[in-house]
């Protein structure tokens, strides 16, 4: 098996590296035997949020646009504009968050006073950047929809909080520094939400395993969900 | 029971002696004396708190109560009657859905949306299958048909989800009858459900690319039936509860929580609608062909919990509208495909009942298993390994019965979700407690709570 085992640097040709949070080699999830069908060979780069480029086409030019005037830190702050599947999403370095989010609050060309929560998610494969941090907003007056990402390293897991600017945001952020372990800085309480106060690890995290006995039927063993073959 | 207060703990004194009842028992803690309290020993304990009269006292209420709504634990800070301070102590019923997902194919995962909020099933299956089609792109492609019985279902869920709401929140303030006509018409809703999908509260019929199977043959009349009956009982809460004294008076005012509040809080809904707002996704940002029907958006202006119920109630007739123009739509259409054109997501099988249950059909089985190796190879393919979804991140949001239910979903291109979490409206709005109770008299809290209507399946997950 070992000569199909592939390293991390392994990314296919014209991928921009940024946007690859993780590499996945073999096919079926079985890296015990023998490679007889040949797909053992195959190396997928798994590469999300790639950059978009302008025109980002529908309202989000002229709302990327009122935020770069309404806030002269933008090209330090936003690492990249992303179009996909027709949602736009502004990834943002952590230090810039709170005042972006200010601005995009309440700025009268942006407006985007509701905050839907945070949900965390865990790419291990993303070195440095492990934890991300995604905030959908809403804009009533507009009408619009975005969403923030935020990434911290998973040695680091600091990410302003949001409360002082979406007070809605309280337990969302209690949620994910419960399930994911990043701390929001800032947040008036940041305790656990959903699992018991003594708990310990952050159960959303891919390293943290799903749990379950294999279970008997008619005679065969089924093995619990997180040991099935996967396909990767 | 926990005393808080200027005084040290050694000052109370000594406790009563116990009375022989093993569960009501008081023992020193760092943060003062905490009571345990059960039915019937309240005299000894009240002349007690009497005497050390200046503390505050911390109650629970809750997570078994009757009247919180499930497992909500509510931790009330009163002095006498009134209500100074509320949190809310929730994961009761943390069941790790989300982790599960992660470990099934993206069909499978309906199965376990379908369980958060159980009173709003349709929902958490809609949304997460609007984003899964986003993703592989085929938003456009899921048949006409699949998509007005999505609206079909989404709205009597709406229906059966009100009606659990008005009928419980009734019973909590002693409108039994209320109660036990809200759930005589819940269970015509539910009846509805068993006879499409085949269950009664969890479903896993919305799948993503469509629904599971077409409506039976006696399904649309069924469904008129009910729409005929339900437009006629609708008029018993409007006369039982509109203008009764009593229920106005234990909900006028109550739970106030005004537009500031609401952003601040970022609550959607009956609640956000009870401020006069008229944000309804289906008709800001409609999804499904929301846009072509023909329906309002009540809203009501004293943001209170009696503003809410009037909100829930007119829902119910605008439901039973849209539900009107669906079935007439779905006649219009005529017979076809409920499912995605795409034999790469669709579901290989078809649903059939047998003597022993729903299951394969006895044609799709043979088929597999006597007549064509090729069948068979996709159907266990399909089944077992599921379909990849492209890599990214969506967010997708419908206007559920208690406000935005939004999906934030990512895949790393694999056959499984790569994450989903559920934004579930219960979770945000619950956060409203403290603002809606300060002040408030105990027995508010209950109506409070009611209005906010949280499903801690919901919350939870």
């Amino acid at each position: 098996m070992s000569e199909h085992e592939t390293t991390p640097e392994v990314v296919p040709a014209g991928t921009p590296t940024i946007d690859v949070v993780d590499v996945r080699s073999g096919m079926f999830g079985a890296n015990d035997g023998g490679d007889t069908s040949g797909f053992g060979g195959l190396v997928r780069a798994v590469s999300v949020a790639t950059a978009a480029s302008r025109p980002y086409g529908s309202w989000y030019d002229e709302a990327t646009d009122a935020l770069e005037r309404a806030y002269p830190k933008f090209s330090e702050a936003i690492e990249k504009v992303v179009v996909e599947f027709g949602e736009l999403t502004l990834h943002i370095r952590r230090e810039y968050l709170l005042e972006v989010a200010q601005v995009l609050r309440d700025d009268a060309a942006l407006r985007f006073e509701m905050c839907m929560g945070v949900s965390g998610v865990h790419w291990p494969g993303d070195s440095d950047r492990e934890l991300h941090a995604v905030y959908p907003l809403v804009s009533y007056t507009h009408n619009r929809r975005l969403k923030l990402e935020v990434a911290c390293p998973d040695a680091d897991p600091h990410i302003p909080s949001l409360y002082s600017v979406y007070p809605s945001n309280d337990w969302h952020e209690r949620e994910t520094y419960d399930f994911f372990g990043i701390i929001f800085d800032g947040h008036p309480s940041l305790s656990r939400i959903q699992m018991p106060d003594d708990w310990s690890g952050h159960p959303q995290r891919k390293d943290y395993p799903l749990g379950g006995i294999p279970v008997e039927y008619k005679g065969a063993e089924i093995a619990p969900p997180d040991e099935r073959r996967q396909y990767s | 029971m926990t005393t808080t207060g200027p005084y040290e703990t050694a000052d109370i004194g000594e406790a009563p002696p116990t009375t022989g009842d093993p569960y009501a028992e008081s023992r020193d803690t760092t943060d003062g004396r905490v009571y345990t309290v059960s039915g019937g020993d309240w005299d000894a304990f009240a002349a007690e708190a009497a005497e050390m009269a200046e503390g505050a006292l911390v109650v629970n209420m809750g997570p078994q109560h009757p009247s919180t709504h499930g497992v909500l634990r509510l931790i009330l800070q009163i002095e006498g009657e009134t209500v100074t301070d509320t949190r809310c102590g929730i994961g009761y019923l943390h069941t790790g859905i989300e982790k599960n997902l992660e470990f099934r194919t993206w069909t499978q995962g309906v199965t376990f949306v379908t369980r958060m909020d159980y009173l709003s099933p349709f929902f958490n299956e809609t949304a997460y299958c609007m984003g899964v089609e986003r993703m592989l792109g085929i938003t456009d492609e899921v048949p006409e048909r699949a998509r007005l019985i999505r609206i079909l279902m989404m709205e009597l869920n709406r229906i059966s989800s009100h009606l659990v709401c008005i009928a419980t929140g009734g019973m909590e303030i002693g409108a039994l009858t209320v109660m036990t006509i809200g759930f005589r018409e819940r269970e015509l809703v539910l009846d509805l459900f068993e006879l499409i999908t085949g269950l009664r509260l969890n479903h896993a019929y919305v799948r993503p690319g469509g629904v599971a199977n077409d409506l039976p043959s006696d399904g649309i009349e069924k469904i008129r039936d009910f729409h005929k009956l339900m437009s006629k009982r609708v008029n018993d809460y409007i006369k039982l509860c509109n203008e009764n004294p009593i229920f106005k008076g234990r909900l006028t005012d109550v739970g106030y929580l005004d537009l500031a509040g609401c952003m601040a809080l970022g609550i959607t809904g009956p609640i956000l609608r009870s401020t006069g707002l008229p944000w309804d996704l289906r008709k800001t940002q409609p999804y499904l062909g929301y846009e072509d029907f023909d329906f309002e958006v009540p809203t009501w202006d004293t943001c209170d919990a009696y503003g809410r119920f009037r909100i829930r109630l007119e829902e119910m007739v605008q439901s039973l509208r849209i539900i009107e123009q669906a079935v007439d739509r779905l006649e219009e259409v005529g017979p076809g495909p409920v499912m995605v054109d795409d034999p790469k997501i669709a579901w290989p099988a078809k649903l059939s009942i047998g003597s022993d249950g729903q299951g394969n059909s006895r044609e799709h089985i043979n088929k597999i298993m006597n007549e064509s190796m090729e069948a068979l190879i996709h159907h266990f393919k399909l089944v077992t390994e599921g379909f990849s979804v492209p890599a990214g991140q969506v967010y997708s949001a419908v206007e559920s019965p208690r406000g935005e239910l939004g999906v934030v979903m990512a895949s790393d291109g694999g056959t499984r979700p790569y994450r989903v979490h559920y934004r579930d409206p219960s979770f945000n709005n619950l956060q409203a407690v403290g603002a809606m109770c300060a002040g408030a008299q105990i027995a508010d809290v209950i109506v409070a709570v009611a209005s906010i209507d949280p499903v801690m399946g919901g919350v939870d997950r």
